[in-house]
């Protein structure tokens, strides 16, 4: 196998590293610094001997997606698997007023996933086989006021791959779609811990399952289909006042 | 910066930090002198008392740095970040034949914290404490240096920073030696000995047959069985010799409540049972290291159980020679007080020198005992057993207290004023400014 996984420092996206470095697969990780690259590369080279490749890359500069696809391929010999897995999670209230913020937050947490995804779908369509796998969130499945910003790119995004994943069936590659719940990584680092949070170890390997099986969509842990179900439920006219 | 829950493993005392910061990159840590007021770094926070608290400075929350960095099959030499637990170690390391050298009775906590507090095993007759096991580490001060400690570079600051309470700088990564282990699985022994001075015959027979000895003993006891309890001795089980069992799957059941109810009653009845429970006089059995090394570790946050007051463990070492006489006479306050202990636990320890200079671990008789925090009654109890310990010689672990006083602590380190030369001015904690008494 070999593996590009964008945000590849993200913690929830480093235990899927982790998993597909124990069988052996060859990984090209993209993330925005080396430094940070270099310290994941080493953590996982100590655990499994494999090829390693990293590649500095900002979400944000598209101009640049085309060549670190074209380095990828070059530095594995071919791609059969990617992971989109990398985000900000912005401060709701701060944002909610600036529009030229809420913009930036689009173009992190949504259009550069739709351009990667875009891109990586051309290469796996004509190549015939391949995975795209993106890690949206349990949030963007109902928009909530505490975080509509974030929710309602991800929503974007759950969306894309789904209308993704029936463009590419024909050609047999898989799309799937990856919505964790809460878990405990840098990104939630300032938020109170309950009993919901996982740990990005257990999302990490649950991604890389849903990775191996080809899977369409995957709430992880599990839980959260139920949960996401009772919250899809509540009509809206009594969700408009809920507070969360 | 955020203060969400820090907390000691005791929950007495209870302080505040003014800030939290998060370390996720060890390359990427903040200058630490521009921050207002003092710093001090965070483990696992399995300290019991203050030693891992700042009651109004900030605590640097260094559990983000949990990554491996190199790892050397043939000798077994491991180098990683600051925050990975014992836990990753051994997940990591325990399949590819390798074991801690040196592991204390919980693998929740980081590398660092065990250095910090130079932490010992049930093998600290042969193996001596952690730091006898490090090669090097990396050490960044407030003003931005770093420093690579060992024995042969900065070694005042390497024999400073080992059970140096995380006062002399940053700890940002480590390397240990590992030892080999031919499974995951050990055999071991229980035996139940009638009261302490059985307990000193066993022990004369055991230490140099067993690599790993503890015994649990039963405080509520008195008289004739002052000092009862069961024995535990162990040894890494080889495949060639035993037939080992299956591999266990991981479980960890939370706490449910937190409620205080472990109380003296309901301690009687368990140390009763406990003793108890196990009919004949040795029992001889092969199971996974989880529960040979860390039973506690089967409930999470079990520290709930004493309620929100939380509780105070008294560890104490005395020297050879004083041990006998000085365990009856504590045993027989203990029994007498009325406020006897769930969890007591007394081993020798050997002696192989620990490199640091603040290191607790030494030759003699160790003792932890837990306390509920009952107020008045217990600090009490305490300052009598104090008493005794400084009689005889014999120091308290920092790692587990709450409440010893300055001059006690003094008396027991005096090698303080020497060590207070590497501590880092930006750096404190509660317990240090209780200690030394500002
Ligand atoms: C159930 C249980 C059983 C135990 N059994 C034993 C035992 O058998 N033997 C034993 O010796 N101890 C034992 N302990 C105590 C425990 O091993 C020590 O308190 C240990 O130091 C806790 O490590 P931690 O990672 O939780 O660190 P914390 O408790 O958070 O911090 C401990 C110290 O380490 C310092 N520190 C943490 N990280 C760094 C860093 N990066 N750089 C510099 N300093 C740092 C802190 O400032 C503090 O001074 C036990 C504790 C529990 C809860
Ligand atoms: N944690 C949760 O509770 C949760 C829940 C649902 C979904 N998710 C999603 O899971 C994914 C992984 O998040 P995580 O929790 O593992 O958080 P994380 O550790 O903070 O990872 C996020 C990663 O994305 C990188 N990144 C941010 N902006 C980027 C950009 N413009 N270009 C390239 N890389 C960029 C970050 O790099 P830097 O650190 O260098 O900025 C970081 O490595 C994200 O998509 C997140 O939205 C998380």
């Amino acid at each position: 196998m070999k593996i590009l996984i964008f945000g590849a420092c993200s913690a929830i996206a480093r235990e899927t590293a982790i998993c597909f470095a124990e069988e052996g697969a060859k990984l090209f990780l993209v993330d925005l610094k080396e430094s940070r690259l270099e310290a994941v590369r080493q953590d996982i080279l100590t655990r499994h001997k494999t090829q390693i490749e990293i590649y500095e890359c900002d979400a944000n500069d598209f101009a640049n997606h085309p060549a670190m696809l074209d380095a990828a391929i070059g530095a594995l010999g071919g791609l059969d698997a990617v992971l989109i897995a990398h985000g900000t999670y912005p401060d709701q209230q701060a944002l909610q007023l600036d529009i030229e913020a809420i913009r930036r937050e689009f173009s992190t947490n949504c259009i550069s996933i739709i351009s990667l995804a875009t891109l990586f779908a051309g290469y796996f369509e004509k190549q015939k086989s391949g995975c795209i796998a993106a890690i949206s969130s349990v949030a963007g499945d109902r928009g909530r006021q505490r975080n509509y910003v974030y929710g309602s790119a991800k929503g974007a995004v759950s969306l894309f791959m789904q209308g993704l994943r029936g463009r590419l069936l024909p050609s047999g590659v898989k799309v799937v779609t990856i919505k964790p719940g809460q878990v405990d990584t840098p990104m939630t680092a300032d938020m109170p811990k309950g009993f919901l949070f996982a740990s990005a170890k257990v999302v990490g390997k649950g991604i890389y399952d849903a990775m191996k099986m080809g899977k369409d969509v995957v709430y992880l842990p599990g839980y959260w289909r139920w949960i996401m179900l009772i919250i899809k439920l509540i009509p809206e006219s009594i969700f408009k006042k809920l507070k969360f | 910066m955020s203060a969400v829950h820090y907390e000691s493993w005791g929950r007495y005392p209870k302080h505040n930090p003014a800030g939290v910061i998060k370390l996720f990159w060890k390359d990427e840590i903040p200058r630490l002198d521009n921050i207002e007021g003092s710093v001090l770094p965070y483990g696992c926070g399995k300290s019991y008392g203050d030693s891992c608290q700042n009651s109004g400075g900030i605590l640097l929350d260094t559990r983000g740095l949990n990554r491996l960095i190199s790892f050397d099959e043939k000798e077994g030499v491991l180098k990683c970040e600051a925050g990975v637990t014992l836990s990753a170690i051994l997940d990591f390391a325990v399949p590819r034949g390798w074991f801690l050298a040196v592991t204390p009775g919980t693998k929740h906590i980081t590398i660092a914290g065990a250095i910090a507090n130079d932490v010992h095993g049930k093998n600290h007759h042969r193996a001596g404490s952690f730091g006898c096991w490090v090669n090097c580490f990396e050490l960044l001060r407030s003003n931005g240096e770093r420093f690579l400690c060992s024995n042969e570079e900065n070694p005042d600051l390497f024999r400073a920073t080992i059970g140096g309470l995380g006062i002399t700088g940053l700890i940002t990564w480590v390397e240990i030696r590992l030892k080999p282990c031919p499974s995951a699985f050990f055999y071991y022994e229980s035996i139940k000995f009638d009261n302490l001075d059985e307990f000193f015959l066993i022990n004369a027979d055991s230490d140099s047959e067993f690599e790993y000895t503890v015994s649990w003993v039963d405080t509520s006891a008195t008289d004739g069985s002052l000092g009862r309890g069961i024995y535990m001795r162990g040894n890494h089980a080889s495949p060639d010799k035993f037939k080992l069992p299956d591999l266990p799957k991981p479980k960890q059941i939370p706490m449910p409540i937190q409620a205080p109810f472990i109380n003296s009653c309901s301690v009687n009845l368990f140390n009763l049972l406990y003793y108890h429970k196990q009919f004949e006089r040795k029992i001889s059995q092969v199971a996974h290291y989880d529960p040979f090394f860390y039973p506690l570790d089967a409930i999470s946050n079990w520290n709930l159980a004493y309620g929100k007051n939380g509780f105070l463990q008294y560890q104490f070492v005395v020297p050879f020679g004083s041990e006998r006489d000085s365990l009856k006479r504590m045993l027989r306050i203990i029994a007498r007080s009325g406020m006897s202990s769930f969890l007591t636990v007394l081993k020798t320890m050997g002696d192989k020198p620990s490199p640091g200079m603040m290191s607790f671990p030494r030759p003699g008789v160790i003792m932890a005992i837990d306390f509920r925090m009952t107020g008045e009654p217990a600090l009490k109890l305490l300052s009598t057993l104090d008493e005794i310990v400084v009689d005889v010689g014999g120091i308290l672990y920092p790692a587990k207290d709450a409440r010893m006083s300055a001059r006690d602590f003094q008396l027991f380190y005096p090698q303080w004023r020497e060590f207070s030369k590497f501590i880092d001015p930006k750096f404190s904690s509660s317990f240090w400014r209780r200690v030394i008494g500002n």
